[in-house]
């Protein structure tokens, strides 16, 4: 096991979820509950990772954020570090391919929010903050959880944007997945079948965890239903 | 000017146009069909609903003047809101839905107050359920102490026994009732049922296609509708077209022309030849016995044959072709028992009356 790798996995993974969950919170909330012009265009944006080949997406970063580039230059004077081939850059390809992934589950799970419950917390005369967190927030729970789950096992598994952009510097950029591509390559099998089913019982672990979130919910509401009866 | 009034318009995504106002103490029922616009009347005093145009004031503080770019936010508006599916907070005790609209209280005070709310809507014992865990008339009840609990200024109830069996919604109707006398501000009841607006409210406002038609007390919109349309939005069955012919040798009554029939009605004045609809309620229907006192005492006696006899309950619902004349039906509704004493059946000849003071006449036009 290569362990460098794993904590940089890990690493990834909670710099991902902090800095992707606030912003898609709010994100998927607008785009539960309000109608505008263009909603479906910002919807679709918001999709393409799901389809775009991570290698674009890691070459249109290398190219947007590279050394030379005028963003990388700004990071660069401001931090004094790198987006390309560094542990930061790699966060924030980690955020743009799991956009999706964080605000589509979010998206449903507001959406299953019935307006006259959310209106009711208006005219209760709850606060905004109050009504997010007394009665959106409880009731979108399972769905908010499952889009962190999915999110972080992502994070671990992702490769192609990973390679493009981070490449392949241990202790930095060297993830779970470079590692086994890694081990592979120099004919170290032991150890890549370790990080492997590591990889692979976070993987099932993470499914299991939505689905039984997604259903937990279900089954919670209709047990309460059937004990509500008239 | 205390109590609520309001003035509302606008012609998108739907078209409305009312204006009303409701005293405190005073059950103000918005009637109307599904679809025409009640709701939105509702949602639009609470401030969930943006509007176009208009003018709310409740109890001196103007909610909406779209003339002077007011508008006050659904949260810090004083109303007391009950949803037509209550839209309790599914994942909250009865105790802390109600705890909920205490907010603006000290935190410890909270609870305390929102039980005694429970225990004035009957609920005592109930406090830890949740929604699911109770009935629609618990639910009901629990939607009713969330929205009195904030003491509103105006109290607005949107179709709030839809959800309930009948007989769980006759005695809410008792509770309401009851309650009702304790409370002081205005109360605006959404309805589609012209039989529950009459039982609960002091006064009626029709509403058709978003438009106010009609205001007044149960009664009058009952006996009085101002046009054929709110005669058939509050039920009436027995309108008709005719035509004026003059005034009747009775003072205080004209005689109306219906296809060929002179008929003696109540009206205070009518221009000759003037277009009217005119309608009479089925429960005043005469029918004649069949060995009954002279024919002399009753007036627009006019004979006919017996299409149909409904029986339901008690009562029987029968449709009588006036001289067999199938566009001249009348609707009449009698005991059970002078149905059968008078051998009331399909096919049966009978003879029926209109009493003239019964028979509401209105300009035509208005359908």
């Amino acid at each position: 096991m290569d362990w460098s790798a794993f904590r940089v996995s890990i690493a990834l993974g909670l710099w991902t979820l902090l800095l992707l969950v606030p912003p898609s919170l709010l994100l998927s909330r607008w785009l539960a509950w309000r109608r505008f012009p263009g909603r479906a265009l910002v919807e679709a944006a918001v999709a393409v990772p799901l389809v775009l080949p991570p290698t674009v997406l890691g070459f249109y970063l290398l190219e947007g954020v590279g050394a030379d580039t005028t963003l990388g230059r700004a990071y660069r004077a401001v931090t004094g570090g790198e987006l390309v081939f560094s542990f930061e850059g790699l966060v924030l390809a980690s955020v743009l391919f799991n956009l999706p992934f964080a605000v589509q589950p979010m998206q449903r799970a507001f959406e299953a929010v019935p307006r006259g419950v959310r209106e009711a917390a208006v005219t209760c005369g709850l606060s905004a903050w109050r009504a997010f967190w007394r009665v959106e927030l409880p009731l979108a729970w399972p769905g908010l959880l499952s889009a962190v789950v999915l999110v972080f096992a992502h994070t671990l598994g992702e490769f192609g944007v990973v390679l493009m952009v981070g490449g392949n510097i241990p202790g930095e950029t060297r993830t779970l997945s470079i590692a086994i591509y890694d081990r592979v390559q120099a004919f170290d099998e032991p150890a890549a079948a370790r990080m492997s089913l590591f990889l692979l019982v976070v993987s099932v672990a993470a499914i299991a965890a939505t689905v039984r979130l997604g259903r937990g919910a279900w089954r919670d509401v209709s047990r309460r239903a059937r004990r509500g009866g008239s | 000017m205390s109590g609520l009034r309001a003035r509302l318009r606008q012609e998108r995504p739907m078209p409305l146009d009312v204006a009303f106002h409701c005293r405190p103490g005073e059950v103000l029922a918005l009637v109307g069909p599904s679809g025409s616009g009640k709701s939105s009347i509702l949602r639009a005093v609470a401030g969930l609903m943006p509007l176009a145009r208009g003018r709310i004031e409740c109890d001196g503080e103007v909610w909406l003047d779209s003339l002077h770019g007011r508008f006050l936010p659904a949260r810090r508006r004083r109303v007391g809101m009950v949803f037509q599916d209550y839209a309790l907070f599914p994942h909250l005790s009865a105790l802390d839905n109600v705890a909920e609209a205490l907010t603006d209280r000290p935190r410890a005070q909270r609870r305390a107050r929102a039980g005694e709310w429970l225990e004035r809507v009957h609920l005592k014992g109930l406090e830890r359920r949740r929604p699911a865990e109770m009935s629609g008339g618990q639910r009901q009840r629990v939607a009713l102490a969330r929205a009195l609990a904030r003491e509103p200024a105006v109290l607005l109830l949107d179709e709030p026994f839809s959800a309930v069996d009948r007989a769980t919604r006759e005695r809410l109707y008792l509770e309401l009732a009851e309650l009702r006398r304790e409370l002081a501000m205005p109360v605006v009841l959404v309805t589609h049922d012209m039989g529950e607006a009459a039982l609960l409210a002091d006064r009626m406002y029709i509403v058709h296609e978003g438009r106010g038609l009609q205001a007044g007390s149960p009664e009058e919109l009952l006996l009085r509708p101002a046009s054929a349309l709110v005669a058939r939005l509050v039920g009436h069955r027995n309108l008709h077209p005719g035509r004026i012919l003059g005034p009747s040798a009775t003072p205080g009554r004209v005689v109306v022309d219906w296809r060929g029939i002179h008929l003696e009605a109540a009206a205070a004045s009518g221009i000759p030849g003037q277009g009217v609809d005119w309608l009479i309620p089925e429960g005043v229907v005469q029918l004649m016995r069949r060995q009954g006192p002279p024919r002399r005492r009753w007036e627009n006696v006019l004979p006919g044959r017996v299409a149909e006899a409904v029986t339901l309950g008690d009562a029987v619902t029968a449709c009588v072709l006036v001289r067999d004349e199938p566009s001249r039906r009348i609707r009449m509704r009698l005991s059970l028992h002078a149905a059968r004493r008078n051998r009331l059946a399909a096919g049966e000849r009978v003879e029926i009356s209109l009493p003239p003071e019964a028979i509401h006449v209105m300009p035509s036009g208005g359908r």
